[in-house]
C-alpha cells in the first residue's frame, strides 16, 4: 500500500520498530500510579500494517486564529493571561530526519501558579480567569510549529510525601501514521525539580531525558515581549524501501 | 570509532497525566469555549455505509478498579476496509475517535461503523478490527491494542495468529451483547491482562 505524503514523496514501508529502552519504563515504584497500571506481560511485537501506517489527518481549516496563543485564547475581554510570556517553538521530524509537515500538535499546561483548569484540580493556587491552558496548531511545510504562552508554575502532587512536578508543558503529536502517536512533556532548562521528579525519572536513559529539556533560545526571544524555548520532536519513521519493490530475496 | 548514523531516535514518551482532557477533550475537563468543539467526537458522519455498532467497556487496573481518567483514541477503516484518504474511501467515515472513561462509572462508549477487513503486506487479509490507543496517569507510554469482533471470522488474522498463548486471544475480541452492541474491557494487568502491541 502506498501513502503519499504532503511532500509528494511516497512514504516508505513499515514503521521502524520502537526502541523501548529509549522510552520510560512502564513500571516504576517511585511513580506509584504506574504500579497497578503497567502491563506485566511482554508486548506482542509485529511489523506494522496499514492499520498503523495510516492515520487521521487534520487540515489547517480546523484552527481558529488564537488556537496557538494561550495568552489570549481563553480571555473574555482581551486581557492577557498572567505569567512570564514565552514562545515555545520547534520542529516535528521523523527518525529519518525528515520534517513532518501538516500534522496536529496539541499542548496543555498549568497556569503561572501551577494550577490546571480542570474539574479534578483543587490545588491552593488560584485560577487565572484569562487562562484556559490548552492550545493547538498544525506544522507548516517544514514541520515547524510555535505557541505563545506563559511559563507554567511547578506544582505539588500526591505521590511520595513531598513530590513536585517541574515546570512542564504536555504535548500531543499525531504524525501521519496512527503508530507514530506520541504524548510527552517539555521541561525547561535549568529547573532543579527535573532531577527530583519521579515522572521524569521513569526515563532511565539520561540522554533521552535531556531531549525533553528545552533550551532558552534568545535568538527567538522578542525584546520587551517574550522569552523563547526551543523544543524539537522526533516521531517514529518508516523504513526506506529502496530494495523492497523487488521480490523477496532479490 | 565508526561513522555516525543519520537516523534520529524517537522522542521519549511521558505520561499524559490526569489532566490530559484539558488538551485533548477540553469540554470533558470543564473547559469549553476555546475550540468550537472537541476533536474526534465521532468517527462517522450521517450516511456512513455499513452497520452502526456501539462498543462499551472499561479500562481496568491490576486491582480490578476501572480507571476514571483514561483517554482513548480509535482508528479504523470504513465498512469496505478503506482508510480515510485512500481511493474510494467512504467520505462519511473519518475513522478517528477520541473518548474518555466516564468520571463516575469508568465506562467508555464508542459508536462507529463496523470496519471491513484490511489487506496485509504479506498478501493475507486482516480480520475486521479497530486500533485503540490508551493513555492515562500512570501509563508512561501509550498502550496500543486492537478490538476484534466475536461474530467475525478471525481464524486467519495474522496478528491474532501470532499470540502463542491461545487463551490470551480472547482479550482482543469484543463480545456481542445484543444486535449492534459489543462489550470490550481493557485489563492493564492481572488475570486476563489484555494483549498490548509493539507494532
Ligand atoms: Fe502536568
Amino acid at each position: 500500500m502506498k501513502d503519499m505524503t504532503d511532500n509528494g514523496e511516497t512514504d516508505a514501508g513499515p514503521l521502524i520498530p520502537r526502541q523501548r529502552h529509549m522510552h520510560p519504563v512502564p513500571y516504576d515504584p517511585e511513580y506509584k500510579t504506574s504500579v497497578p497500571r503497567s502491563p506485566k506481560w511482554p508486548l506482542l511485537s509485529m511489523e506494522s500494517t496499514p492499520s498503523e501506517e495510516t492515520g487521521p489527518r487534520f487540515g489547517h481549516s480546523l484552527l481558529g486564529p488564537l488556537d496557538n496563543n494561550l495568552i489570549l485564547n481563553f480571555s473574555k475581554d482581551g486581557s492577557p493571561a498572567i505569567g512570564e510570556r514565552i514562545l515555545m517553538h520547534g520542529r516535528v521530524l521523523d527518525e529519518n530526519a525528515r520534517p513532518v509537515p501538516h500534522t496536529l500538535v496539541e499542548i496543555w499546561q498549568a497556569n503561572a501558579g501551577g494550577r490546571y483548569r480542570h474539574v479534578k484540580d483543587n490545588y491552593l493556587a488560584p485560577l487565572d480567569p484569562n487562562f484556559g491552558g490548552c492550545g493547538r496548531t498544525i506544522t507548516d511545510a517544514e514541520g515547524r510549529y510555535q505557541f505563545l504562552t506563559i511559563r507554567p508554575g511547578a506544582y505539588p502532587w500526591p505521590n511520595r510525601a513531598n513530590d513536585w512536578r517541574p515546570m512542564h508543558i504536555h504535548i500531543s503529536v499525531f504524525g501521519h501514521s496512527f503508530g507514530q502517536r506520541l504524548i510527552t512533556q517539555m521541561y525547561f532548562e535549568g529547573d532543579p525539580l527535573i532531577d527530583r521528579c519521579p515522572i521524569a525519572a521513569t526515563i532511565k536513559e539520561r540522554s533521552q531525558l535531556d531531549r525533553l529539556v528545552a533550551p532558552l533560545d534568545m535568538a527567538r526571544a522578542r525584546p520587551l515581549d517574550f522569552l523563547a524555548y526551543k523544543f524539537d520532536i522526533v516521531l517514529r519513521g518508516r523504513r526506506q524501501t529502496m530494495f523492497e519493490n523487488r521480490l523477496e530475496g532479490m | 570509532m565508526v561513522q555516525s548514523l543519520d537516523t534520529m531516535i524517537e522522542t521519549p514518551s511521558q505520561t499524559a497525566g490526569p489532566y490530559v482532557h484539558i488538551g485533548c477533550i477540553p469540554s470533558f475537563a470543564g473547559l469549553p469555549g476555546v475550540y468550537p468543539e472537541d476533536l474526534g467526537l465521532s468517527p462517522i458522519a450521517p450516511g456512513a455505509k455499513g452497520q452502526v455498532i456501539t462498543i462499551t467497556g472499561a479500562v481496568i487496573d491490576g486491582t480490578g478498579w476501572a480507571l476514571r481518567d483514561a483517554m482513548m483514541e480509535s482508528w479504523q477503516p470504513d465498512a469496505a476496509g478503506r482508510f480515510a484518504g485512500q481511493d474510494g474511501a467512504d467520505p462519511a467515515v473519518s475513522g478517528f475517535c477520541r473518548f474518555a472513561a466516564d468520571k463516575d462509572s469508568g465506562l467508555f462508549t464508542l459508536t462507529t461503523v463496523k470496519p471491513g477487513p484490511v489487506p496485509h503486506r504479506s498478501g493475507g487479509v486482516q480480520a475486521p478490527h479497530i486500533s485503540l490507543w490508551i493513555v492515562a496517569r500512570g501509563i508512561n507510554i501509550g498502550l496500543s491494542t486492537r478490538i476484534y469482533f466475536e461474530d467475525e471470522d478471525n481464524s486467519a488474522d495474522p496478528l491474532l495468529s501470532r499470540i502463542e498463548q491461545r487463551p490470551r486471544v480472547d482479550t482482543l475480541i469484543a463480545k456481542k451483547t445484543a444486535e449492534g452492541q459489543y462489550r470490550f474491557d481493557i485489563r492493564l494487568q492481572g488475570d486476563n491482562e489484555t494483549v498490548f502491541l509493539d507494532i
